[in-house]
């Protein structure tokens, strides 16, 4: 047997009898993101529904003042409630979502034909009150479009003339590509995944083999240390492979377990969708397994590698939340930077968008330089007279 | 045979190995014997290329590890200060890997491994996952799989280190046959009685380098002492004088 596959096979077998390193690698690391993401878009989804559809209670002061209004609100699924003191403070207490107040004037300007203040009192900082503010303001609008349009029909006038511009909305987002906004931190899932599926395994197989003294009975065989170093990648390899297949199949069954349906959008993961994401992700599952052997071997200890590991695990966030927070329309070159070019190309796959052969090209290209300087530095690491060395 | 020739090494301003020569011959037990940090394990770091000597020369069997590693590495059966062995395998799994890594047949390993198990008198262990060995059976371990590839020249780096008084014998055994098999066994120790007891050959070293390389029986003449403690004593004590 060569020294590859013995090294190789001794690793995944050891592995294997290792709990903590199965339980990362097999059930944490792969099904923790889209169990965690089934229940957050369950939660978020029935919630906004409710909302949505289910009529609410809104404190409206002054509402005996202006029972047509409070009849248009009705209509709408807005029930008045009794007005409260303070609505300003209230709000902010978070003891009503958005308060109304109606002018005390609004019957004697409403008579003349004036125009009246109806006051919507809000946070818009608070997020989860959005949808309700969004709703009372649409009524209102809605409300005052109508009875303008009343009043001009009653003096004689087109309603048109009041409203010489008309916006029309034609919104090109297809159903599948407003389901990619939602999902756009799932590429970052899929790196988490390869990142915890391979990281016990590049800890144990470098700073632990230093730390438990086998390393250096281990280079006294007569094997050149970069076939040891190959054999352990690979192995390293299997394991965050193994993670993310796991983690792709959980994830293609999310569409049977969120109500996408009644969102009006289309979530695509399937097989095809699958075997794509696993091509883009292939150079960063060598490149991580190598970063992860290069940091290990230069922590002393198990402890300290895994320290650095975590603060290494920072890194694959970085391209999800620049995009989020600066969206850039991507450019060729971004895909050929690793990380970055799976997170674009695998939001383009969810957008049903597809990636082209130039795109895919670019983003292996890329991430297998990369993986390959990696490697090379790791492998570099690994003939130094020190790691041997363990006390 | 292995051969050492003016060995040197430092690590930073620390001369570890100043100037070490010695020969082993096959059929021999040869005895590295000096103080703690004497110089002993960096000596045999060089000898199974862990290191690369800053100057000077090694040759086993007339192979120079600085040409070809591997080549040496083949040749030498070691073990290392370091005796680590994978806790989640067998006994006989860690001995089965490191004769994979020499590219043995499994064949060929079933049989070595089945021989040194009955020689170290290890079979009550040897499908044991090895976590929880107490350390005798460690070294146990940590020799047969040193030893898979049947290699000429054997290197034990305190090979006693932590052993009761019966593992103890059991290591003597068994370098005493490793000698009778015409092997050249090279072995470091900072115990007297063990290198009296064992060697054919001793050589002294302190602040990493050779003060004495003789049989036992030279020694105790040389020095003029009955008992070889005395002896290395006086080697070391003259060694100081002289440094000082």
């Amino acid at each position: 047997m060569n020294a590859f596959r013995a090294v190789y096979w001794k690793e995944v077998r050891e592995n294997l009898r290792d709990r903590r390193t199965l339980v990362n690698a097999l059930i944490t690391g792969p099904l923790l993101g889209p169990v965690l993401f089934i229940m957050l878009m369950n939660v978020m989804v029935n919630r906004e529904l409710a909302r949505a559809d289910q009529p609410i209670r809104v404190p409206v002061i002054g509402a005996e003042l202006a029972p047509n209004f409070v009849n248009a609100l009705k209509a709408a699924g807005i029930d008045a409630n009794p007005g409260i003191n303070d609505p300003e403070r209230a709000v902010h207490d978070m003891r009503a979502d958005v308060v109304i107040r109606i002018d005390p004037d609004y019957v004697k300007a409403w008579n003349k034909g004036q125009s009246v203040q109806v006051e919507v009192i809000y946070d818009s900082s608070r997020r989860d009150a959005n949808t309700t503010v969004a709703r009372v303001r649409s009524v209102v609008e809605s409300f005052a479009r109508r009875e303008g349009a009343m009043r001009l029909i009653a003096r004689g006038l087109s309603p048109s003339t009041a409203w010489p511009v008309n916006v029309a909305d034609r919104d090109q987002a297809t159903s599948q590509s407003r389901s990619a906004l939602m999902f756009s931190f799932l590429p970052y899932f899929f790196v988490l995944t390869v990142f915890m599926g391979g990281m016990y395994l590049a800890i144990d197989l470098t700073a632990g083999e230093r730390e438990r003294q086998s390393l250096e009975p281990l280079f006294v065989n007569p094997v050149a240390r970069w076939k040891i170093l190959a054999g352990k990648l690979a192995a390293i390899c299997t394991f965050s492979v193994i993670s993310l297949l796991l983690s792709v199949a959980a994830f293609s069954t999310a569409p049977w377990f969120i109500p996408t349906e009644k969102l009006g959008i289309v979530l695509d993961l399937g097989f095809r969708f699958g075997a794509q994401v696993v091509l883009l992700m292939l150079p960063l599952i060598v490149l991580l397994a190598a970063l992860q052997s290069f940091v290990s071997a230069l922590a002393k200890s198990y402890r300290e590698a895994q320290t650095y590991l975590s603060i290494l695990m920072i890194i694959p966030i970085l391209p999800s939340a620049l995009l989020s927070v600066i969206p850039v329309k991507p450019e060729p070159w971004m895909y050929s930077v690793p990380l970055l070019g799976q997170n674009l190309g695998i939001v383009q796959l969810l957008r049903g968008d597809g990636i082209t052969g130039q795109e895919l090209g670019l983003c292996l290209a890329g991430g297998f330089a990369a993986a390959a300087v990696a490697v090379w530095a790791t492998a570099v690491l690994y003939r130094s007279e020190r790691l041997a060395i363990s006390a | 045979m292995i051969e050492v020739k003016d060995l040197h090494k430092s690590f930073g301003d620390v001369k570890a190995v100043d100037g070490v020569s010695f020969t082993a011959r096959d059929g021999e037990i040869t005895g590295l014997l000096g103080p703690n940090g004497a110089g002993k394990t960096t000596t045999l770091r060089m000898l199974y290329t862990l290191m690369k000597p800053d100057a000077g020369q090694v040759l086993v069997d007339g192979i120079d590890p600085m040409q070809d590693p591997v080549a040496v590495r083949r040749q030498l059966g070691v073990l290392p200060d370091a005796r680590g062995l994978y806790k989640r395998l067998t006994a006989s799994e860690n001995i089965t890997y490191f004769g994979r890594l020499q590219g043995m047949t499994d064949a060929a390993i079933r049989v070595r491994r089945e021989a040194l198990i009955d020689a170290l008198e290890m079979r009550d262990i040897a499908t044991r996952r090895t976590e929880g060995f107490s350390q005798g059976q460690r070294v146990k371990t940590a020799i047969a799989r040193a030893l898979v590839h049947d290699p000429r020249n054997v290197l034990l780096d305190e090979p006693t280190n932590g052993l009761d008084v019966m593992a103890t014998r059991a290591m003597r055994r068994f370098m005493h046959q490793l000698k009778a098999e015409g092997r050249c066994v090279l072995f470091s120790s900072h115990i007297m009685q063990e290198v009296a007891a064992l060697c054919d050959r001793i050589v002294v070293i302190a602040h990493g380098t050779v003060v004495a390389d003789d049989t036992p029986a030279a020694l105790l003449e040389k020095t003029g002492q009955a008992s070889l403690e005395d002896a290395f004593v006086k080697i070391i004590g003259t060694d100081e004088g002289l440094a000082a």
